[in-house]
């Protein structure tokens, strides 16, 4: 392929393929799951993963934003933020990042399990145990949100603070609500997303031949859980030592 | 000449057939009538709002009618206009065609972004339609948070949704640049035009998702009295205006690398030359790119940043003026000694050149500090991004609709008339916009609905020109709707133009190509002269 022919007028652009359109004469039948506009499942299944890490990528700027607002206030507010973060409770946040952690895991597991063509029966329990921990580390944090409510730390007209900063505690607590209330409504998507990925795989729908679905929520899942891992520490446990 | 053929125009009838289509190329259609609906609404504010300042008496409106004026225009026009205006619709089209793809990677999340696009629509138009919003399409805080009565919450929600169509609409070009390149497309075969897209969409995943989070903590704000932006609250305003512009400076770029995008294939076509210096071309709508995402700051200069940041920040905007420059002069070198057609969207690229540079001359005004705050606010930056967003954006834009428009539709509009609409529009727009160079530079500041009567003068030239200006959108609205009709019909290439998408029919089979083609040259192959026949 030269470009020879620049100096002269060239003809077109492109050329007839030499080879035959797949699954014409004597090539192997598309797989079922191939869409059309896709010329193999090896080009389908980069586009699907690639289209997912640019997804994750935004979906970092976005928490990016709260960060950064985070940062900005707590190096503003230092103390404040130490005093306020005193009031969660360490424990449950780190029951939840084990529970994120080990949710994880079984996510791994369910893709290993459709990559290796293992039973539906493995592929959906794996999957379903991570819903099941997913499913509890939102019930933690229903505890934890009611817990606040009942303790007036709910920032806006009922926010009662009676420490020495009331101000830098009230921006503590909603930014608190706005990155874990975002975090848990990913949470809760990503349950949707599992439920579906749940039914495809009782339906023998993955294989060693075709297991995207499974890897790109699977790629949902952990970005998920290494949000909760930079949450736990940023708003838990920066008050540890405060007195 | 007679189309029996199959195209993605007759493939399928009735409305279904186009709300639940998944082909690129529909869906491309559907955004065009809605971001022409869209251009209409915010033309109609634009329309108000001048005529508004042909008196220096607030006569016609009330301050705070005049006030969601000019708000409604620039949220209708910046988020559901010119963002997704050449991406959405030539861009949508035409980079599947280009890649020598059938479609994009994700057709249902192509079409699942119109629906999205529709729905902020309603937002915005909601909010418009129950008493408009008057915090200027910036939102600042805390006026938009805590002192604003009007209906901030639908606007802010509205920009928030359209932020995702965007996004999707990104991911979905990346990924089909990357993954969906026919055999031989290598990466510089590409047409400048999918550079150009590629450069937007990385802006688009990066930066939207920024305006996203901030527009929502702003709602947060509001529904829930939290004090993030709200001093009285130990909030921070000016973080708002830096995450705000970290997403809204780089917006501008999404705006304008689209239609640079398209520029360098008009040029070509109608100078009947290849492109001078493809590869500073494709890597200066990169440099844009990622240098756009570090100039934030210059609009914070009276906002109390700190004056180092000022001085980094002014530094790296002088910085862009590179890459913008080299683009400019390529085109003016692909031009020179170049077998030139003036047709329609050659007249366009042309006024582009000329517009896009006053537009980046004026921005090294306000790129300097000391300058910067001599014209802050005033009208000087209102012409400033006038030029960039009215005479580069929108005139980029209907230069391109004009030259793919007959394969798009499969039909010749009436190029006289279109001749006599590029000059109404740029007569027009110069008209607008050039005498607020000098009203900004006296002095007069932006959005204020009365003013001295020493500026009247510019302002009615501005009016008159804007006028002028409507009557150039509402030309080329009439013909090419008549060209659908009785228009004559295009052959595949009715501009001797080289590039994929000349190779097909026109309009397009809805696979776009019988079988997936295999590339064996770069995409911008002219004949050194004049030896094909001009249409």
């Amino acid at each position: 392929m030269s470009d020879a022919g620049a100096e002269h007028y060239p003809g077109p652009l492109h050329t007839p393929p030499v080879h035959e359109e797949p699954g014409v004469a004597g090539h192997p039948p598309h797989h079922p799951q191939l869409r059309h506009h896709f010329d193999d499942m090896d080009q389908q299944a980069e586009a699907s993963t690639l289209g997912m890490w640019v997804f994750l990528v935004t979906e970092i700027m976005f928490f990016g934003g709260l960060f950064l607002a985070y940062l900005v206030y707590r190096s503003a507010y230092s103390t404040g933020f130490q005093e306020a973060s005193n009031h969660l409770n360490v424990y449950w946040g780190a029951a939840n990042t084990i529970v994120l952690i080990v949710s994880s895991l079984t996510m791994a597991l369910a893709v290993r399990a459709a990559q290796t063509s293992a039973p539906p029966k493995t592929q959906v329990g794996w999957i379903v145990a991570t819903m099941v921990l997913g499913a509890a580390f939102l019930g933690v944090k229903v505890v934890e949100y009611t817990d606040k409510f009942t303790h007036h730390l709910v920032p806006g007209a009922n926010f009662q603070w009676t420490g020495e900063h009331p101000e830098a505690a009230e921006i503590f607590y909603s930014l608190y609500f706005c990155m874990t209330g975002l975090h848990a409504l990913h949470m809760i998507i990503g349950l949707g997303i599992m439920t579906v990925i749940a039914i495809m795989a009782w339906r023998r729908q993955f294989d060693a031949s075709y297991y995207t679905p499974v890897e790109v929520s699977g790629l949902y899942w952990h970005f998920v859980d290494i949000v909760w891992i930079f949450l736990f520490p940023l708003l838990y446990l920066i008050g540890f030592h405060y007195h | 000449m007679e189309t029996p053929t199959l195209t993605y125009l007759n493939d399928g009838h009735g409305l279904a057939s186009w709300l639940l289509t998944k082909d690129h190329k529909r869906i491309a259609i559907l955004y065009l009538v809605s971001i022409t609906a869209f251009f209409a609404v915010g033309g109609f504010f634009a329309l108000m709002v001048r005529l508004e300042l042909l008196t220096p008496a607030g006569d016609l409106l009330s301050s705070e009618t005049y006030n969601k004026m000019f708000t409604m225009h620039g949220v209708v026009m910046v988020f559901l206009f010119l963002v997704p205006s050449i991406p959405a619709t030539l861009g949508n089209f035409f980079i599947p065609i280009m890649v020598g793809a059938k479609d994009l990677a994700f057709p249902r999340i192509n079409l699942l972004s119109w629906y999205i696009y529709v729905l902020a629509g309603i937002f915005t138009l909601y909010s418009a339609l129950s008493g408009g919003v008057d915090t200027g399409w910036t939102f600042y805080t805390p006026y938009s948070t805590a002192a604003s009565n009007t209906h901030v919450m639908s606007a802010a929600l509205g920009v928030f949704i359209a932020g995702f169509s965007s996004i999707l609409t990104g991911l979905n070009f990346i990924v089909t640049i990357h993954r969906m390149r026919a055999h031989g497309m290598t990466w510089f075969r590409l047409p400048l035009f999918v550079w150009a897209h590629y450069a937007t969409s990385l802006i688009m995943i990066l930066g939207t998702p920024v305006i996203a989070i901030t527009v929502l903590l702003v709602a947060a704000e509001r529904a829930l009295h939290l004090g993030i932006f709200d001093p009285a609250l130990g909030g921070d305003p000016v973080l708002f205006q830096h995450l705000f512009w970290f997403y809204s400076h780089p917006a501008v770029y999404i705006m304008i690398l689209p239609a640079m995008g398209v520029v360098s294939e008009i040029v070509q076509a109608f100078a009947r030359k290849n492109i001078f210096g493809y590869s500073f071309i494709a890597f200066s709508s990169l440099a844009i790119a990622v240098i756009g995402f570090l100039v934030w700051g210059h609009h914070l200069f009276v906002s109390g940043q700190s004056v180092y940041a000022g001085l980094i920040f002014s530094f790296i905007s002088f910085l862009v003026a590179i890459p913008s420059a080299i683009k400019v002069f390529n085109w003016t070198a692909t031009i020179y000694k170049g077998a030139v057609s003036l047709d329609a969207p050659m007249l366009y690229a042309i006024g582009f050149i000329g517009l896009f540079t006053i537009g980046g001359m004026t921005g090294l005004f306000l790129a300097a500090i000391g300058l910067d705050i001599h014209v802050h606010d005033t009208y000087f930056v209102v012409a400033h991004f006038h030029y960039i967003m009215v005479g580069g954006a929108i005139m980029g834009y209907l230069g391109g609709l004009h030259y793919w428009w007959p394969k798009m539709t499969g039909r010749l509009y009436n190029e006289p008339w279109a001749r006599v609409g590029a000059i109404v529009v740029f007569v027009g727009f110069n008209l607008t916009f050039f005498p607020q160079f000098i009203a900004g530079y006296l002095g007069m500041p932006r959005r204020y609905h009365a003013y001295p009567p020493e500026y009247q003068v510019f302002n009615v030239f501005s009016s008159a020109g804007a006028s002028i200006l409507a009557v150039g959108y509402i030309v080329p609205l009439i013909y090419l709707t008549y060209s659908l009709f009785k228009g004559r019909r295009s052959p595949a290439d009715p501009w001797g133009a080289r590039g994929l998408e000349w190779e097909i029919p026109s309009p397009p089979p809805t696979a776009n190509f019988t079988v997936s083609p295999v590339v064996t040259h770069g995409t911008h192959q002219y004949a050194p002269s004049k030896e094909v026949g001009i249409v």
